[in-house]
């Protein structure tokens, strides 16, 4: 769906932190804090697709989870904006008041083999969410469970059977029609094609480009997998160590990243095509232990453009003209490559 | 060396002789619901100093070849028909049948870790826990060379942790697995597989539990020992991305068969069997414009047990052809001419009568 400026924004993520304590010795006191969140900001308008990418440990699902309270948030906001108009900051909301949240916002995971309960029929999981939000009637849940598994591909006559007689692909099918079970206008998808077959993950992937414009959904699409993303995001948010480094318009990034850690994780992804010899940037070292982050900019250890002041000075997310996003002191000095765009 | 392999190598022209020659290997797993032909007759030769890139779906029999090559399939599998033979350096003795051996007899004891090494895709697991990296390397070096001393073997081991770029290799070698990173793991890994100067490192899957930045250190790791050590690679992996980095030649295996077998290049430029094709096209790419419908394969991979008869990839393939495809199993044979032909197992290349053969299960 292209980016649509005028579209309302329908979540809005403000200053989003999540700590999660380090306890030792006897009295199990805190002495730390592992900053798997750090003043996450970003906002997701109506049926646009944003992209949280990043290397594990990055915090991406953390955020992910955050935003739903999956995980309680340490700090921060979660603007939604509801069916019935109204905003409501999901961090702030008492936990027994969430349940009319969720219909609104459902998560798609990752692992299609430990996300279904292996005891229940398809009837029973698809229905389950129905029953939940109060649809009492059998036969009644019995036709929308039937008309979302013709939906995603399965055969209704399938109801009736376990999730171990499915396939990966197949479960991850099941995982989509039970998160749109409940019509949701925020579906989160927690890297939904990362367990799969190459050929099924293009099935899927193509399923919730179509599911996407025919519910006029909206993605929230956490993943580390970069040519996925680039083919189903409007925007993309890159993050570091527990903080987004760079956001901004899909084609915007992949063309012309703005931050160095950006540029050499687009490097990094083997292209399929052998006659395409990329320029490959190998980063020395690993992603920071989030416990003992590098100070000023944590991705400075590791960077080949950083200079002195990025060893001690904390760098703020700024914009360039066009509003693109990034976390780096030289960000409009450096010109930073790309993925090239091919003319088709 | 048997008839067949003579052929072989007359066909594929000059170039050095072969290191691995892998013939009609069929190792099947015998349960109580039925058996499965996890690899059914699989032919491939590995070179010195090349990279033969084995890339499938899951359940397409691609580490099932691996174990069968190292002799280590797990009950109740079996290699039940076909012959892997290593040839030694030229002048040094016969090529040994490796499928003759017995699995845990000396000889296969000196192979597996010796001639050929083995990485996995979890190093975690593949380590132990309880020993530290440097014993676990030093173990192996002293395995294989009985007359090093416990010294000169940690000497080795720290030199081995340097060389694949291990930062303060002679602390890191008295750590446990544990102790260190994914990138940092895997790298001791194929510490641990070079120690004995091994010719044909098999690589399974050797970057899928890795993130993008520390799989793009590995593979650059992994070329620059071959390039430093002559070895063979045969590296297996799903992805396509690594086949198109790393790969000299290709084997796209589908339900235990090789479909095709092709110069990397060649493989994408111009993919001959039905099933690569589609496999090429339904991968998203960074250079591919978004947001348009991927092509798909319908269906899902066969259930091992439900195999479908003839040509395995019939029931999901765009133009089979009725009448012969569901019937028949094509073999794998050149097309064109010239010094290394394409190898393509499919009828529309081949027209049945041709040279295949009945269905015989």
């Amino acid at each position: 769906m292209a980016e649509d400026p005028a579209a309302p924004v329908l979540l809005d993520v403000a200053g989003l932190k999540k700590y999660f304590p380090i306890r030792q010795g006897l009295f199990r006191r805190v002495v730390g804090h592992v900053k798997a969140v750090d003043d996450v900001s970003f906002f997701v308008r109506k049926r646009e697709t944003l992209a949280l990418v990043g290397e594990s440990g990055c915090g991406k699902t953390t955020t992910a989870r955050a935003i739903l309270r999956a995980a309680e948030p340490t700090a921060g906001t979660v603007k939604f904006l509801t069916r019935s108009g109204s905003v409501v900051d999901v961090t702030s909301e008492p936990r027994a008041s969430l349940r009319p949240l969720r219909r609104e916002m459902q998560l798609i995971f990752q692992d299609p083999w430990s996300s279904l309960n292996p005891r229940m029929t398809l009837l029973d999981l698809i229905g389950e969410p129905l029953l939940v939000h109060g649809m009492r009637s059998a036969s009644e849940r019995q036709g929308q469970v039937e008309a979302l598994l013709k939906r995603v591909g399965l055969r209704p006559e399938y109801m009736g059977r376990y999730p171990h007689a499915f396939s990966g692909g197949q479960r991850q099918r099941i995982g989509i029609a039970r998160a749109l079970a409940l019509r949701p206008s925020l579906l989160v998808a927690d890297e939904p094609v990362s367990a799969l077959d190459v050929s099924v993950q293009a099935q899927i992937l193509n399923l919730l480009l179509e599911l996407q414009l025919e519910f006029g959904l909206t993605y929230l699409f956490v993943s580390h997998d970069l040519a996925v993303v680039k083919h189903l995001s409007d925007r993309v948010a890159v993050m570091y160590a527990g903080r987004i480094v760079e956001i901004g318009q899909a084609d915007r990034v992949f063309s012309a990243p703005r931050h160095p850690y950006t540029e050499a994780l687009l490097s990094a992804v083997p292209e399929p095509n052998p006659e395409w010899k990329t320029r490959r940037i190998v980063l020395e070292g690993d992603v920071p232990d989030p416990a003992h982050l590098p100070t000023g900019c944590a991705f400075h250890p590791r960077c080949r453009y950083a200079i002195d002041r990025c060893r001690t000075e904390e760098v703020p997310l700024a914009a360039d003209a066009s509003g693109h996003l990034a976390r780096c002191i030289r960000a409009d000095e450096l010109t930073l490559a790309g993925v090239a765009t091919p003319v088709v | 060396m048997t008839r067949m392999v003579a052929e072989d190598v007359a066909r594929t022209g000059s170039g050095p002789a072969p290191l691995l020659t892998v013939r009609d290997l069929c190792t099947w797993y015998f349960s109580n619901e039925g058996v499965v032909h996890a690899v059914d007759g699989v032919n491939f030769d590995v070179h010195a100093g090349r990279t033969l890139g084995i890339v499938g779906e899951s359940g397409c029999g691609k580490s099932v070849t691996a174990r069968s090559i190292l002799r280590i399939v797990e009950k109740p599998g079996r290699i039940v028909r076909g012959s892997i033979h290593l040839h030694p350096p030229a002048g040094q003795g016969e090529p040994r049948d490796l499928v003759q051996l017995r699995e845990d007899g000396p000889e296969m004891r000196a192979i597996q870790g010796g001639d050929i090494a083995l990485v996995f895709q979890e190093p975690m697991t593949s380590f132990s826990p309880v020993h530290t990296v440097g014993n676990q390397i030093i173990e192996t070096i002293r395995l294989h060379d009985r007359s090093m001393t416990k010294a000169l073997a940690r000497d080795r081991a720290i030199e081995m942790l340097q060389m694949v770029g291990i930062p303060r290799a002679e602390r890191r070698v008295d750590e446990f697995a544990y102790q260190l990173s994914g990138g940092l793991r895997q790298r001791a890994m194929i510490a641990l597989a070079l120690a004995c100067n091994p010719r044909l490192l098999i690589a399974d899957e050797p970057t899928t539990a890795l993130d993008v930045t520390t799989q793009a250190q590995i593979l650059e790791l992994l070329k620059r020992l071959q390039a430093e050590r002559g070895m063979a690679i045969m590296l297996i992996t799903h992805n396509l991305g690594v086949i198109a980095e790393m790969a000299d030649d290709v084997a796209v295996m589908y339900l235990g068969r090789v479909v095709e077998h092709a110069p990397v290049r060649e493989l994408f430029r111009s993919p001959q069997h039905p099933y690569t094709r589609a496999l090429l096209r339904s991968i998203p790419s960074l250079h591919v414009p978004p947001r348009q419908a991927l092509a798909t394969i319908e269906g899902t991979v066969p259930h091992p047990l439900n195999r479908p008869s003839g040509c395995p990839f019939h029931p999901r393939c765009e133009v089979a052809i009725a009448g012969t495809c569901e019937s028949h199993v094509p073999d794998l044979l050149p097309i064109g001419t010239g010094p290394a032909p394409a190898l393509v197992s499919c009828f529309l290349h081949h027209p049945f009568g041709d040279g295949a053969r009945q269905e015989t299960n």
